[in-house]
């Protein structure tokens, strides 16, 4: 009735090329990119150039950290962007001490200083991401619904508590965060590779991580292995929210600004960053490695698309095919595996 | 013994052989079905029932063999082929719309009417007068959804019959049925063979096909092991071309142990249908005891109830009332999480969905249960711990593999379900249920999975192991719980039993007012 042979040695020989691919092609296409761009406009090679790059990957970026924890368990953040404007405007109302003086500029402003305004955008990041992931968790509503709504209502309580307005001009430590440099290296580059590295070990060496992969690898299989599936959702929601909020400190640091319009349309560049990355939107499957690589892919691209003149419009349509050509490419591989497996 | 054969039968299926990677499901059967016959398609879980009726219906091409129809050859390359040429099968799970009318549902791509628009009036009467036929008293307009099951495959018939069917598949249409559902069911078959059309009926009821077949075929291991006239039969006769005389148990017995305190006892375990869950298997005052170093059989057909007393028991399935006592302590279990903590470990039935993690490593999937073993400062993963506790695991259990790093979902079958036990083992059990432990392995890596739950007891645990093939039942268990409908049908020592005896006690009719 069986006739099979043990044939657990490994892969047979046969080069997987789609296994490859799927590591390497990100790396190999940024590669190609920066080719092309430097032979096209010589003037993108220049450091001016490519550490203004740099940071403007670091915004998003950070946002594509917390993206990263959120897609493994096969779950999707749409509100990131909303919650980093209303976080952006806690914050500044904190480092001005309330919303009186909202357009004074520099040293003279009294307020609560920048690490209680960095503290204060966090913990409103944090609150969002808790709530959301218990409307996943205790009501039940599916992820891309939940942050759907989120958007809508961050955005709304941005607006709501600015009454439209910015809040602007920051004091030189708070700027800093944003503007600041060690030695020729800016600060949100810094912040960004520190969160990177924080993140790559809180995956790959650390139990949260392994539990991470397993909800989105497969959460039947998980919660029959004993773990918190309902604990490990919300944590990653969380922790994109942590995210949220310190790029929105970072990112008005940047502008010596904060609006309520901040972060509009983010949630599409960070997403298509991560899949771009590899990592597969039906969770379990992914690094952080994937996810650099994957922002700065995108920063190089819109970075190149702004020099060369392309318009904002097409930049637009040219994020939305990416996106959807990456994640063909992972449905794609998903069924390769399917049927090698 | 097929002295009547009829020299036209309406459906001759002749030499069909299917084979998928690994196994061969059927090795060139056939299959006769005469005109106005209502036939028994008969044999254990894996006998290569489920694949052949696919053929039939046109799911699934056949290696080889040939159909005939009327005489006629057929090629049955897809579904639609099988409606046209008049064989509808239903499936055990319906394939109506829930909130779609019955009308929609009966004619559903086939409307009378116009290309562009539906005919309303004759669509319900054309519906009303099939659902009257068989005796469905509801209107045309009601939605499936606020239908009882029965009802539901009334119009699964109605809509057979609105195709002209010469040839109705069923499914095990009865096992989601009461009794006094079941008689009216029969009555509809009666009445489609008074139609002259024929029927194949699946069921694991013996009794039913008593009362209702004709002939019967009875399939074993993918080969046909007998057929004939039902009268000429006896259900001891089917049971025997069902099992196997030439299957006897390859079991080395264990030496006989005196067995330690009794480690598991459940008492009255009750789950019911709910609103929600119509279709749900109810569990009614399921008791039993399982002692340290001893292993508990489970015997039962699919749908007995088997695998939801064992999601209960581990916490991941709520039920409404009973005691679960763990060394003679009353013990509330609300997840398996909780359960894990009490020493409790469920190895489940479908590996790739409920045990592994496909996308990750071998050693991710080993540990998963047991990270307060490999863990250092106690939030990160000890690597070198992990990779001891990994190799210890892959040399006690022979798990062959290229190395730790691998995908899961690159090992064979045995392989993958000895990383599952490891991933128990490695937690320290008291207790430790598998649902059909050997599904889909290798038979040299279901020797060696049976010799480690023997190991297993051995070293003190109280294994309880649920299967459907009662040659392993017997190979490994000191003491067998028959199972049916929720209920247990009774229980006796593996070395008084045998495989007739099981059956019988698996198959034994249910007083159904208790």
């Amino acid at each position: 009735m069986t006739n099979s042979t043990e044939s657990d040695t490994g892969s047979q020989g046969g080069w997987d090329f789609f296994g490859f691919a799927a590591k390497f092609a990100p790396l190999i296409f940024l590669f190609i990119l920066m080719a092309v761009f430097a032979i096209v406009e010589p003037r993108f090679l220049s450091s001016v150039n490519l550490f203004n790059i740099a940071r403007q990957v670091s915004v998003t970026g950070l946002l594509a950290i917390g993206m990263t924890f959120v897609i493994l368990t096969a779950g999707i953040d749409l509100s990131i962007g909303s919650l980093l404007a209303f976080a952006g405007l806690v914050a500044a109302a904190v480092a001005k001490g309330g919303l009186s003086d909202r357009f004074t500029v520099g040293d003279d402003a009294i307020g609560f200083g920048w690490p209680l305004a960095a503290l204060a955008a966090i913990g409103v990041g944090i609150a969002g991401g808790f709530i959301q992931g218990l409307a996943i968790t205790k009501l039940r509503v599916p992820p891309f619904v939940v942050t759907l709504g989120g958007m809508s209502v961050f955005r709304g309580a941005a607006l709501l508590f600015a009454a439209g307005g910015p809040i602007s001009g920051f004091d030189p430590g708070y700027a800093w965060w944003g503007q600041g440099k060690v030695g020729p290296v800016p600060v949100p580059v810094i912040v960004f590779l520190v969160c990177a590295i924080a993140a790559h070990i809180a995956l790959s060496y650390m139990r949260f991580g392994r539990r991470v992969y397993a909800v989105g690898g497969n959460p039947e299989a998980a919660r029959l292995s004993g773990l918190n599936v309902n604990r490990i959702i919300v944590s990653v929601y969380v922790i994109m929210g942590f995210f949220a909020g310190l790029c929105a400190f970072v990112l008005s640091a940047r502008l010596n600004s904060a609006e309520a319009v901040a972060g509009t349309g983010y949630e599409l560049t960070v997403i298509a960053s991560v899949v771009i990355g590899g990592t597969s939107l039906f969770g379990g499957i992914g690094t952080i490695f994937g996810t650099v690589v994957g922002s700065l892919l995108i920063g190089v691209l819109l970075n190149g698309l702004v020099i060369l003149n392309v318009s904002s419009y097409i930049q637009q349509i040219i994020i939305g095919v990416i996106i959807v050509l990456a994640v063909a490419f992972d449905t794609f591989a998903k069924s390769r595996r399917k049927r090698a497996g | 013994m097929s002295s009547q054969t009829n020299p036209r039968p309406l459906l001759r299926m002749s030499a069909i052989a299917k084979s998928f990677p690994g196994v061969v499901a059927l090795g060139g059967v056939d299959l006769e079905v005469g005109r106005g016959e209502v036939h028994a398609l008969l044999g254990e879980n894996g006998a290569g029932k489920s694949t052949l009726l696919k053929i039939l219906a046109g799911a699934q091409a056949s290696d080889s063999g040939t159909i005939e129809l009327d005489g006629l050859p057929v090629v049955l390359a897809n579904p639609q082929d099988a409606h046209r040429q008049g064989i509808v099968t239903i499936y055990q799970e319906f394939t109506l719309a829930p909130n779609m009318s019955i009308a929609d549902n009966v004619f559903v791509g086939r409307e009378p009417g116009s290309r562009l628009l539906i005919n309303d009036r004759q669509l319900d009467e054309a519906t009303s007068q099939l659902t009257k036929s068989i005796g469905l008293e509801r209107g045309p307009r009601t939605l499936v959804r606020d239908l009882s099951v029965a009802e539901q495959q009334m119009v699964e018939i109605a809509r057979a019959l609105s195709m002209k069917s010469k040839l109705i598949v069923m499914d095990e249409p009865t096992s989601a049925l009461s009794l006094a559902e079941v008689d009216k069911l029969f009555e509809i078959v009666l009445g489609l063979k008074a139609q002259g059309i024929s029927t194949i009926f699946v069921t694991h009821r013996l009794e039913e096909v008593f009362r209702i077949c004709d002939r019967y075929t009875v399939l074993r291991d993918g080969q046909n092991a007998g057929a004939g006239a039902v009268a000429e039969t006896s259900v001891e006769g089917i049971i025997k071309l069902m099992v196997g005389r030439e299957l006897k148990a390859l079991s080395e017995r264990r030496a006989a142990t005196e067995f330690g305190p009794v480690m598991l006892e459940v008492r009255d375990i009750v789950r019911l249908r709910t609103v929600t869950s119509p279709q749900a298997i109810e569990l009614r005052n399921v008791s039993f005891n399982v002692r340290r170093g001893e292993v508990l059989g489970i015997a039962g057909l699919i749908g007995a109830g088997r695998t939801e007393m064992a999601r209960a028991i581990f916490g991941a399935d709520p039920f409404d009332s009973g005691h679960v006592l763990i060394d003679g302590v009353e013990t509330a279990i609300r997840s398996p999480q909780e359960a894990i903590v009490h020493g409790i470990g469920l190895v489940p039935e479908d590996r790739k969905q409920q045990a592994l993690f496909l996308s990750l490593a071998i050693k991710t999937n080993l540990t998963m249960a047991a990270h307060d073993r490999i863990s250092r400062w106690r939030y990160f993963i000890d690597s070198r711990t992990e990779a001891g506790l990994v190799d210890d695991y892959r040399q006690r259990l022979n798990i062959r593999m290229a190395h730790p790093d691998q995908l899961v979902a690159n090992l064979s079958g045995g392989n993958q379900q000895k990383v599952v036990l490891a991933r128990w083992l490695a937690l320290g059990p008291k207790i430790l249920i598998v649902d059909e432990p050997t599904r889909g392995i290798d038979v040299g890596a279901k020797v060696e999975v049976h010799n480690l739950l023997l190991e297993m007891a051995n070293s003190g645990i109280a294994v309880i192991a649920i299967s459907s093939e009662l040659p392993e039942i017997l190979t490994i268990a000191d003491r067998i719980l028959t199972m049916r409908e929720g209920r247990v049908t009774g229980e006796i020592l593996s070395a008084d039993a045998d495989q007739e005896k099981l059956m019988k006690m698996m198959t034994a009719p249910i007083d159904r007012a208790a």
